[in-house]
């Protein structure tokens, strides 16, 4: 899933859309993200899966438009809310699977779990569970990309709580000073944990960039057009050496803070029914799918194929996490130093 | 052998693997000019790439050490005073110590950090801190606590050429003291005590800043016909137990001089590993003399009261081997 800077899309052509190949990979990066965590949030309530998972339904656009310009050399740093990040960023699905279901085939060999999938190889620096810590993780990974000085960015993905941590003040300025090649990502879903958004942020999260003079886009991020289209900009702004980019995609967390938080709850609520459904009429993947057939861009028996195609994938990389082997819990001693140089 | 001053010490070590490695990058508050004086004259020599001022963000100072190292850089952050580890400790305690565990194995974080620890200067209490209990507790960082020119530049090499986390952390105050350091490539590996002197009475170990008063304090035991045995472990993570447990089965008597305050200090820790592992080697019972648990006063005379000294040293040993007389009162 590296698709590389298309410089003939995003950057030179204004305003402009993504291809039919280009529309497919983000239809399919957001349906395998969709997919995957619909059985996530099945098997975490039949109670198969160890620990929580926090699910990203509804706010898959952000992640694949983003990570649509992304290759494995790019850093991209990710929230306890990680999966779509992962998956998108080029994470291999089968792997990430057998991690959340804490087996020894796991990306992380069972040792992170749902909130700490990782794949270095592809530069996925990690989902992270403390709210706000790739924040500085993505400044430091931009550092080494500029002193690199061939083109490579880092992305950091954080929340609207995230926003109301002292580090983001510290890394735009860092990052706007040194002239940084890193993409900020602020995904307002709405919430911050259960409290919503609002009660807990004062002025507009987009403003805390601009006091940096940090660019700044604010795009619908259930539209996926858009956030590919800002994040082109941003990403060919990194990449030409132009410093940092501020992207806020407002979109909605349709699932809860975290599968079964309803018995932390014990009854109380923080949102309306009604309010999940009026996001639900605004599926990402749903527009995107009627944008696409109704312009013509592309057939819709190439998106059924596509929807086929990561059914059996989702299928497959579950199968392969339920007959894997248990983790190996001596590993716990082994894994925290790296053998030192003799 | 050259006279070299500690704090002289510590520069030549990071020069000398920043030329031997152009991927070794430092950073941290005023370090062009070098108020702390262990990176003078380092920007002239390798340029803004290579070290570089930053803010005073020290949440951003170590959390950027975790990603710098993971696009491939070995980082050093000079940070300054132990006691800005607390504001940069989420990186700390919650990322660079975790992440390979968390990670599989998949990340490698070649980062040092270098601080000062200890009082002695009336720096009051948020400057002079003695902050490696905590680090020890995480599990997953080094820890090098030199004394004296030649582990200081050793230990600080040794750290930069690891894969893994480490702390090098500066005796406060300690800077100017000159020491023999070898020609020539010099480093010290991890987990090595030293013994600064031998004796047959007492073992005493003492850490970092507290190998000198308790040099001072033994040899005013020998006038006084003790014969102490002072080890310095050189490194607290990892620890050199063989070293401590084979000087007890000699002396059969254990004071543990660590600066840190006494609840979880290092000397709890090695209190507790000699009774585990040497009980029958012991003739009595283990010492601590630590900063008890207060904060550092700024008055001179307020801070000389609960820092370890060469007096407080040597009346624990008194006291512990019979000899202390009545109207001495040990404050440990």
């Amino acid at each position: 899933m590296t698709t590389g800077l298309d410089v003939t899309s995003a950057g030179s052509r204004p305003g402009g859309g993504p291809s039919a190949a280009e529309a497919l990979r983000l239809y399919e990066s957001m349906v395998l993200i969709r997919r995957v965590e619909e059985r996530l949030r099945d098997d975490s309530a039949a109670g198969k899966l160890p620990g929580a998972v926090h699910l990203y339904i509804g706010e898959e656009a952000v992640a694949a438009g983003v990570c649509a310009h992304l290759e494995d050399r790019d850093y991209a740093t990710s929230t306890h809310r990680g999966h779509g990040h992962f998956l998108a960023k080029g994470g291999d699905v089968r792997a990430m699977m057998a991690e959340i279901w804490a087996k020894r085939e796991g990306i992380c060999r069972g040792m992170g779990g749902s909130m700490h999938v990782a794949d270095i190889s592809r530069g996925i620096l990690g989902a992270n569970g403390i709210v706000g810590a790739g924040l500085s993780i993505a400044t430091g990974a931009a550092f080494g990309a500029k002193l690199d000085g061939d083109g490579k960015v880092a992305v950091c993905f954080f929340g609207d709580g995230a926003s109301n941590q002292g580090v983001l003040m510290e890394t735009l300025n860092v990052s706007s000073l040194w002239g940084l090649p890193v993409v900020f990502v602020c995904e307002n879903n709405g919430f911050s944990e259960f409290t919503p958004s609002a009660e807990v942020t004062s002025g507009r999260i987009p403003d805390r960039a601009r006091a940096f003079g940090v660019p700044v886009a604010e795009v619908d991020g259930n539209d996926v057009t858009a956030v590919w289209r800002a994040a082109g900009e941003a990403v060919q702004r990194g990449r030409a050496g132009g410093g940092p980019s501020f992207i806020e995609a407002r979109t909605y967390r349709i699932q809860g803070h975290f599968e079964a938080e309803s018995f932390v709850l014990s009854g109380g609520g923080y949102r309306t029914e009604e309010e999940i459904e009026t996001w639900r009429q605004r599926d990402p993947i749903a527009r995107f799918r009627s944008a696409l057939t109704s312009a013509g861009t592309v057939a819709a028996a190439d998106l059924d194929r596509i929807d086929a195609e990561v059914a059996d994938r989702v299928a497959d990389a579950v199968a392969y996490a339920e007959a894997g082997e248990p983790a190996d819990p001596e590993l716990a001693e082994t894994l925290m130093f790296a053998p030192e140089e003799s | 052998m050259a006279r070299t001053r500690l704090i002289q010490a510590i520069h030549d070590g990071i020069v000398e693997e920043m030329a031997r490695d152009p991927k070794v990058i430092v950073y941290g508050e005023d370090v062009e000019l070098s108020i702390v004086g262990d990176l003078r004259g380092v920007h002239e020599q390798f340029g803004h790439d290579r070290i570089r001022n930053t803010p005073i963000c020290e949440t951003t100072l170590t959390g950027m050490a975790v990603g710098l190292a993971s696009a491939g850089y070995r980082v050093v952050v000079q940070m300054m005073f132990s006691n800005f580890l607390y504001t940069g400790m989420d990186a700390i305690g919650n990322q660079m110590s975790k992440l390979r565990l968390m990670t599989g194995g998949q990340m490698e974080l070649p980062i040092t950090i270098i601080a000062t620890i200890g009082g002695g200067s009336s720096n009051a209490a948020q400057h002079s801190d003695t902050s490696y209990p905590m680090l020890m507790n995480l599990g997953g960082v080094n820890v090098a606590v030199p004394a004296t020119s030649a582990d200081a530049k050793g230990l600080v090499k040794t750290a930069i050429r690891s894969p893994n986390p480490c702390f090098v952390l500066e005796p406060n105050g300690r800077g100017g003291d000159q020491g023999e350091v070898p020609d020539g490539e010099h480093l010290v590996a991890f987990g090595k005590a030293a013994v600064r002197r031998e004796g047959d009475a007492v073992t005493v170990v003492a850490i970092g800043r507290m190998v000198k008063p308790a040099l001072a304090a033994a040899a005013t035991l020998a006038d006084e016909g003790v014969s102490a045995e002072v080890i310095d472990p050189r490194t607290l993570v990892p620890f050199d137990t063989d070293a401590v447990l084979a000087s007890v089965a000699k002396t059969g008597h254990l004071v543990v001089v660590d600066e840190a305050r006494e609840c979880c200090s290092a000397a709890s820790q090695i209190a507790a590993v000699v009774a585990e592992q040497g009980f029958a080697l012991l003739k009595g019972p283990i010492r601590r003399v630590t900063t008890p648990n207060v904060a550092i006063p700024y008055a001179p005379n307020a801070e000389a009261h609960v820092i370890p000294g060469e007096a407080r040293i040597a009346s624990a040993v008194r006291e512990l081997l019979g000899r202390a007389g009545r109207s001495e009162k040990v404050l440990a």
